[in-house]
């Protein structure tokens, strides 16, 4: 098996040294001739009735070219709930509203005009809750609604409800959760340009380009066929591009209304209040255990606050039940989400999809149960840990599943026999020898170190959550030897491109460099759903393995009568095609040749299309196989806690993926260690604070995020399956890095200094406000 | 606006400009000098994905007004490949897989030529210490310090 030429290599990204050497084009490097500024005005209250809108005076400052409002951007409804309008005719449901935008030929005459546009409005109740929103009687969000409910989600297996009776241990609390934001370093750009056919074409940091072809026909009312969506290099997105934005189709509307090209390019404050957060929850949860460390059961009930808008991030609790239902073996469980309408800014899809969320409270409460049992958290997991070719009572068709060897390696690696147990004197002994170079304090009684574990399961093999979760691929040869991939999948930075050529050079017997990637222009590529739910290696993976395979196949057709020998003793390597075992070959390009140069000749392509065989939920039950291959992991932390200051400080982090195969371990690692990042942010320092509808904190002084002396050494543990279904045995790995990390430094935590935070981010402050709540009440008992 | 008349030199090329009062040393290397490498994250000195050298010293570019860059000699990202061959920096960090997006990838690589000017063999502290003002969403950094500290090794 390791018998591959490019396969497993740690090969650098192939715009690697582009980007090193600054070359790379990103959407803020664009520029059409003649291209406007375009700039939005948002409405800054909460909710309220649009009284009327004055743009005379904006639309009189030179430079102006454009001024449109809600009149000009019509009744066309766009976005996951139907529920949106690029500008805002007659009410505002949140401070982002988008009221009026302007185009202009530069910044100034762009500012001054949005300063000069009068609003009046006649405000209205606002809810900033969810739990505000339910409360009967509560004013409605959207008109048109009965209630501010836009979905409950209520799955059940076994039977909760008399399980916990049974129960030997019962642990039930309360979570929560809050705002965080992608914040890739990018911030959000569209440029728009229509030519005199009046068809458009739309740059966008998107990762969704035939959606948001879609969706754009919908906002705008033209035809999908009449807009072409290109994707210059994105720089980071996490989620972020995974609906479409306002922003979006204003951009469209504004280089309609003015002729020109007009760009948007989103300052960093509008990039935290006008992107799509990772919705705050409110989970009521419970778990309960037998006697012989058998996990029994779980119920758990989730309010999520949407926001004024519905995005794609109303399916997140589809994956929060996965967790909850499936990431052990649990043979009563109990999931109720209820998505809600507020008047807070709209929220949407990050990374993990409501995994992050959910793996904090079910792994808070499995290590809260072992320690119920008086088991040791590894080895209560162990033992209810999924296993290989195994379905689970939701319907998760598990194959391939290396749950239980992660497990064993973090173990392992972390040194989990240095961990005291519960109520131990000695908690971990500050003798290990610490990372050298970080010059930890260790003599300290005031500091505490505790271990963590933390496991997760997340898709691997795409997620149906569209009718497709397909992607088509053609790969076609030059004369010299040159292979192009056209992929349906977008490249966000994560590597994904790099990938997919490795698996195109490894099927023709070429290097990846060889190989050349086109995935950015809608006009060029075939359909593919979008990069998400981790799914771009495994779908668009196996699509260009299928169009690659069909070109081998006519290669080796054809050298098999150039070498007269059987096409089935050749084989495709160093760029020849050679007799196995013998070493009489033809060179690859010149068999390319010999196929163009005759009179009967053929195009040397292929294509290929792969959906996986999987299936939409089904919508009463939210029970069925919605991904084709699963992905596990483990990470385990230490940490040490300054009781005095409440900081908590993780010294570091071990983080073993299943990931079936990693086509390229280098990007393997990079997708874990920055998820693992994201997850150290969102247990520790990262909260969007949005209070009464408005982030008070947009700047990335304010929004902290972990800096490279934030983060401890990670140690990256490739645990391989094979997986029968994924490309030479790969499954997904974009988003595991980060489910289970929050969860595996909280439960560090306690083993620390006892105390359970259900609240994250767990700040110094708050970690110190929990010991002296604690002092208190033991000086009390 | 008062507008300012500057020289400055900008990986070895003198250029002479008239700014605007309220122009940035970024807007001036992005926009008149096209030196796209070096990025805007926050325009506001929080990221570090604008950093270039100036005179020799990192700074992030955002924070610099044109007219205060006036004599100076500035060094972009584009400014380290000599001759065609990137800096060693730049190699490293490719070779090492620290690139996902490649957004905050400039602004390291010019701090990090800025560290290794001052002390060629940094360990790992250093390198973190070095990069702290440098936000990078992507990688958790692990890859990148290991590309800084192996340039040290070199
Ligand atoms: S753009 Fe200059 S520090 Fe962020
Ligand atoms: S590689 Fe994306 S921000 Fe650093």
């Amino acid at each position: 098996m390791s018998d591959f030429s490019v396969i497993g290599k740690r090969v650098p990204k192939l715009d690697a040294l582009d980007k090193a050497t600054g070359r790379a084009q990103y959407g803020h490097d664009l520029d059409l001739p003649g291209t406007l500024v375009g700039k939005i005005l948002y409405a800054n209250v909460p909710h309220a009735r649009i009284v009327n809108i004055d743009t005379s005076r904006a639309e009189k400052v030179r430079g102006v070219k454009a001024v449109l409002t809600g009149k000009h951007s019509g009744a066309h409804k766009f976005g996951y709930g139907g529920d949106n309008t690029p500008l805002k005719g007659d009410k505002v449901r949140c401070r982002r509203d988008e009221i009026a935008a302007v185009a202009a030929m530069d910044d100034d005459a762009a500012d001054e005009a949005l300063e000069l546009i009068r609003v009046e409005y006649e405000e209205l109740p606002p809810l900033f809750s969810a739990e505000a929103a339910l409360a009967p009687g509560a004013p409605l969000v959207h008109q048109d609604r009965a209630d501010n409910l836009f979905l409950r989600y209520n799955y059940a297996h076994g039977d909760a409800e008399r399980a916990f009776d049974e129960a030997d241990e019962i642990i039930e609390q309360e979570f929560f959760l809050p705002y965080v934001t992608h914040a890739a370093m990018e911030t959000s750009f569209a440029l728009a340009a229509f030519d005199l056919q009046n068809r458009l074409t739309l740059w966008s940091t998107t990762q969704i380009p035939f959606l948001l072809q879609r969706d754009l026909s919908e906002a705008l009312g033209i035809p999908g066929r009449d807009i072409r969506v290109i994707q210059p290099v994105i720089g980071g997105a996490f989620g972020r591009g995974l609906d479409v934005y306002p922003f979006e189709p204003i951009c469209a509307l504004l280089a309609k209304y003015s002729g020109k090209p007009v760009r948007i390019a989103f300052t960093r404050e509008e990039e935290f209040f006008a992107t799509a957060a990772r919705q705050p929850a409110h989970v009521k949860m419970r778990s309960a255990a037998k006697r012989d460390g058998t996990l029994w059961a779980r119920e758990a009930h989730a309010l999520l606050d949407a926001g004024a808008y519905i995005s794609w991030g109303a399916v997140t609790p589809l994956v929060m039940m996965e967790t909850v239902a499936s990431l052990y073996r649990v043979p009563h469980a109990k999931f109720v989400a209820d998505v809600v309408y507020t008047n807070n800014i709209p929220t949407g899809a990050m990374r993990g999809y409501g995994n992050p969320q959910s793996t904090f409270f079910v792994e808070t409460q499995m290590d809260i149960l072992a320690e119920k049992l008086g088991m040791d958290p590894v080895e209560f997991r162990l033992r209810n840990a999924n296993v290989p070719n195994s379905e689970t009572p939701q319907g998760l068709k598990i194959t391939s599943c290396g749950l239980r060897e992660c497990i064993t390696e973090v173990a392992e690696r972390i040194g989990w026999e240095r961990r005291a147990g519960p109520n131990s004197e000695t908690r971990l002994a500050n003798t290990t020898p610490p990372q050298e170079t970080l010059q930890i304090q260790t003599r300290n009684p005031k500091i505490k170190r505790g271990i963590g574990i933390a496991c997760t399961l997340n898709v691997g093999g795409g997620a149906r959550i569209y009718r497709s979760d397909g992607c088509g691929a053609t790969v076609k040869v030059d004369d010299f030897g040159r292979v192009t991939l056209i992929s349906g999948s977008t490249e966000i930075g994560q590597g994904s491109e790099t990938a997919l050529a490795q698996i195109v050079a490894e099927t023709l017997g070429v290097r990846v460099d060889d190989v050349t990637v086109i995935n950015s222009d809608t006009s060029v590529k075939p359909w593919d759903v979008g990069t998400h739910a981790s799914r771009t290696t495994f779908i668009a993976g196996n699509a260009a393995w299928i169009a690659a395979n069909e070109v081998r196949e006519k290669i080796l057709d054809h050298a098999a009568q150039m070498l007269n020998v059987p096409a089935n003793q050749l084989e495709m390597r160093d760029r020849q095609v050679r007799v196995r075992g013998d070493g009489k070959g033809v060179a690859f390009d010149k068999v390319v040749r010999a196929m163009h140069y005759r009179e009967d000749g053929i195009v040397v392509s292929g294509t290929g299309w792969y959906d996986p065989p999987t299936k939409l939920v089904d919508k009463h039950t939210y029970k069925g196989n919605i991904s084709a291959a699963y992905g596990f992991g483990a990470q385990a932390v230490e940490v040490e806690v300054d009781t005095e200051t409440g900081q908590v400080r993780v010294l570091k982090i071990v983080a073993a993926h299943d990931v079936g195969r990693a086509i390229n371990p280098m990007y393997v690692e990079g997708q874990i260690e920055g998820g693992a990042q994201m997850g150290v942010g969102y247990a520790l320092t990262e909260e969007l604070q949005v209070r009464e509808g408005r982030v008070l904190n947009p700047t990335l002084l304010d929004y902290r995020m972990p800096t490279a002396l934030d983060m401890p050494p990670i140690e990256s543990v490739i645990v391989e399956t094979a997986d029968p279904a994924g490309p030479f045995g790969a499954k997904g790995v974009g988003e595991m890095g980060g489910n289970p990390t929050a969860a595996a430094i909280a439960n560090a935590v306690y083993n620390a200094i006892g105390i359970r935070l259900n609240h994250l981010p767990m700040t110094g402050e708050r970690v110190l406000r929990a010991l002296q709540e604690k002092e208190r009440s033991a000086a009390q008992a | 606006m008062p507008r300012y008349h500057i020289s400055l030199t900008v990986n070895g090329d003198l250029h002479e400009l008239n700014v605007d009062a309220r122009q940035t040393l970024m807007q001036v290397l992005r926009q008149d000098l096209e030196l796209h490498g070096t990025h805007e994250g926050c325009g506001s000195g929080d990221c570090g994905a604008c950093t270039v050298l100036m005179n020799n010293e990192p700074v992030p570019s955002c924070l610099v007004l044109a007219a205060d860059a006036h004599k100076s000699a500035i060094v972009t990202v584009e400014g380290l490949v000599q001759n065609g061959e990137p800096h060693a920096v730049q190699k490293a960090i490719v070779a090492h897989g620290g690139i996902q997006c490649g957004y905050c990838t400039p602004g390291i690589v010019i701090s990090s030529v800025a560290l290794l000017q001052e002390n060629p063999h940094p360990n790992e502290q250093e390198v973190r210490e070095a990069i702290a003002g440098n936000l990078c969403r992507c990688t958790g950094y692990q890859k990148i310090v290991d590309a800084i500290v192996a340039v040290g090794h070199e």
